[in-house]
């Protein structure tokens, strides 16, 4: 039985739209603002999984495109009323997080239905969760469930002072399980013990700026950690340069598509009707990879490794752009 | 015997019963291999009989046997239940998803309130009514994928996705074709199926199993599986295999008019869904037997399952374990059941 159907009955909400209304804003730190949002009949929203991120359509960038930035969700994740976000905000980034900061109750947001790229190992005997910065929203859902489920947990927090977001939900969930840290140098030297006193089976989830995590697994690699007990998720890749507009020809299709500045070259196909599959549009995640033809790639993702980045035959198009003004794709 | 029953498949005007025209027959062309044959649920798909297919969750007129049927194999083999202690989680989804969609396919039926925290589920077929807190066992009489598993016809498996890979690391599974959950449980995927022949040079298997890494919450697909079985025995599992494993040597070497009446072809829709919060895919397997007599009175199914059984490779009949009764079903579809090869 191999028909082919497109219809999608009975697949609820699965990668689709969704259109809610702000029900409440919070400014949680100067620069970290929280907002709820809901579907306006009060019906519940789809279920996710810890760690999970929605991709939220933020207004139109100066080319008149829709921007898209991806936030992770930070409330229940049970048939929730509302879906949460904190969001902290980025001068020099696109204008996204300007525009979640500029959102007021009863507005309405478009949204994707959320996307599993952090979840928690269920198996883990212990979850040691490390967060930087704003790299604690995730995190916060993680501890959610584990307090729920009654999973061993500990969490190490480091923040600039003045600059924690969430703390005292955060204190509430943990109990002494939380461990704050506003300086680097300490918390990289705390670190280093911690690593080196988990009990068999733990596992490390860690997110934060891409500075932290390189440190974090490089002290769990020489502390003899596997990777596969070692899970990160990257933020701050919405700090990306704006980057040179550049062509991109589609050899398949004999098409040119112009990528603007400020504009990815994933959001540039989207825009022009051609779909590519894709997670976490932040170069982590290796969904939207497509193949080169031709041409020199600025790789800006996190997720080829060095040698297929030296080989230049394949992009990951929600980050990556041309170093010039062309590329080919096999598309 | 034969005689009559060449009447009715050419007498267009008797009506088929449900157990026919609601038949998942699987075979879209006259030979069959393995394939990964998923789409996405829900679509109703019409046969040359009738049709299937609209619900992930499929109650019937066998509803109160299977179910009796269950209890009672439960009550013999508390092994056929199966969890691993990190599926508390998805066992309580599944519990839920489950009652969602039994009150969606079927709203007489069953009801699931919500009361604050408190959710309600009536079941009006079997009188029962159960008011439960999700993630709270002291609220349940049992397990929660063995309290849902009382109220389904489907047998269901819960994969857990971890390190790169799926594994099978609970479930409730009365009606096995050939294997044992028992036996599987805690092994990934491709363990589970490391004894299929020909998918591991072809792929089918990684391929299947990347496919459903990939599934996002909510994402609902299907695909169907065959095999023939001796009587209307759904549980061949591989626990009970001396009660059952005989019947096909002894239908082979019996008279060829029993074979219409006791030869099965064994039918199973599978769904696939991934959970919300746990992250886990939900596998279902519904059993569907119809007797090759009943596939005669649809010329169309007997001439097809006639060319499939007989084209099969020897493997894959050998896997499917029809070595012993292929042979006499081709038989006595030519000989009673209207097909001229």
């Amino acid at each position: 039985m191999t028909l082919t159907s497109d219809i999608s009955v009975g697949n609820p909400a699965a990668g689709a739209e969704l259109r809610l209304t702000v029900t409440d804003t919070i400014e949680l730190t100067p620069t970290v603002r929280h907002v709820r949002l809901a579907e306006p009949s009060g019906r519940a929203l789809p279920s996710f999984t810890p760690g999970s991120h929605i991709v939220v359509t933020c207004g139109t960038g100066p080319d008149g495109r829709p921007r898209r930035n991806s936030y992770s969700l930070t409330g229940p994740a049970f048939e929730p009323d509302h879906y949460a976000i904190s969001v902290r905000l980025e001068e020099s980034g696109r204008g996204g997080s300007q525009w979640i900061h500029d959102l007021r109750v009863g507005d309405r947001v478009s949204i994707g239905t959320p996307r599993s790229a952090f979840a928690p190992v269920l198996t883990a005997r212990h979850h040691l969760l490390v967060a930087g910065g704003i790299g604690i929203t995730p995190i916060l859902s993680h501890v959610r469930a584990a307090v729920q489920w009654d999973r061993s947990f500990e969490v190490h927090y480091v923040f600039r002072g003045g600059d924690g977001a969430h703390l005292d939900e955060l204190q509430q969930l943990c109990g002494n399980g939380l461990h704050l840290h506003t300086r680097r140098d300490e918390f990289r030297e705390r670190m280093g013990a911690v690593l080196s006193n988990q009990p068999i089976g733990t596992h490390l989830y860690a997110c934060g700026p891409a500075s932290l995590i390189d440190e974090l697994t490089e002290q769990a690699r020489g502390a003899g950690w596997p990777d596969a007990r070692v899970h990160y998720e990257h933020f701050g890749i919405g700090d990306l340069e704006p980057g040179e507009p550049f062509t991109a020809h589609l050899a398949r299709r004999d098409v040119d598509v112009h990528v603007e500045s400020g504009v990815s070259l994933l959001e540039a196909l989207e825009s022009r009707g051609i779909a590519v599959p894709n997670l976490c549009r932040q170069g982590v995640c290796g969904e939207c990879r497509l193949p080169v033809v031709d041409g020199v790639v600025d790789h800006r993702d996190l997720y080829l490794s060095a040698a297929e980045k030296e080989a230049g035959e394949c992009l990951m198009p929600c980050v990556s752009r041309a170093t010039g003004s062309r590329l080919e794709l096999d598309l | 015997m034969s005689t009559t029953l060449d009447l009715t498949v050419r007498d267009a005007s008797i009506e088929l019963p449900d157990r026919i025209t609601r038949f998942p027959f699987p075979f879209v062309r006259d030979t069959y291999r393995y394939s990964t044959n998923v789409e996405p649920a829900g679509s109703h798909v019409e046969t040359a009989a009738g049709g299937w297919g609209r619900h992930p969750v499929d109650i019937d007129g066998h509803y109160f046997d299977e179910l009796a049927e269950r209890e009672r194999i439960l009550a013999a083999d508390s092994t056929r239940f199966q969890s691993l202690p990190h599926m508390e989680i998805a066992q309580w989804n599944a519990m839920v998803t489950l009652m969602q969609m039994l009150v969606d396919a079927y709203p007489q039926t069953f009801v699931l309130e919500q009361d604050g925290a408190t959710r309600r589920f009536v079941n009006r077929a079997l009188g029962v009514e159960q008011a439960f807190v999700f993630g709270d066992r002291s609220t349940l009489p049992e397990p929660p994928l063995r309290f849902i598993g009382r109220h389904i016809q489907e047998d269901v498996v819960l994969l857990d996705q971890r390190e790169d890979a799926l594994w099978g690391d609970a479930g409730l599974v009365t009606f096995a074709a050939d294997w044992s959950l028992r036996f599987d449980v805690g092994m990934s995927f491709l363990q589970i199926h490391g004894p299929v022949p020909r998918v591991h040079v072809e792929g089918v298997i990684p391929r299947a199993q990347h496919f459903l890494m990939g599934l996002q919450a909510g994402q609902r697909y299907r695909r169907t599986n065959w095999s023939l079985s001796v009587d209307r025995r759904l549980d061949q599992s591989t626990e009970t295999y001396p009660e059952w494993g005989r019947d096909r040597r002894l239908l082979a070497e019996g008279p060829l008019e029993d074979v219409g009446r006791r030869l099965y072809l064994r039918v199973e829709v599978q769904h696939l869904v991934r959970l919300g919060v746990s992250g886990a895919i939900m596998f279902l397997i519904r059993s569907h037997l119809l007797s090759f007599e009943d596939i005669a009175r649809v010329p169309e199914w007997s001439e097809r399952l006639h060319r499939v059984l007989d084209e099969l490779p020897e493997d894959m009949a050998e896997y499917k374990g029809i070595t012993r009764t292929r042979g006499p079903g081709l038989r006595w579809l030519r000989t009673y059941g209207g097909v001229r090869p």
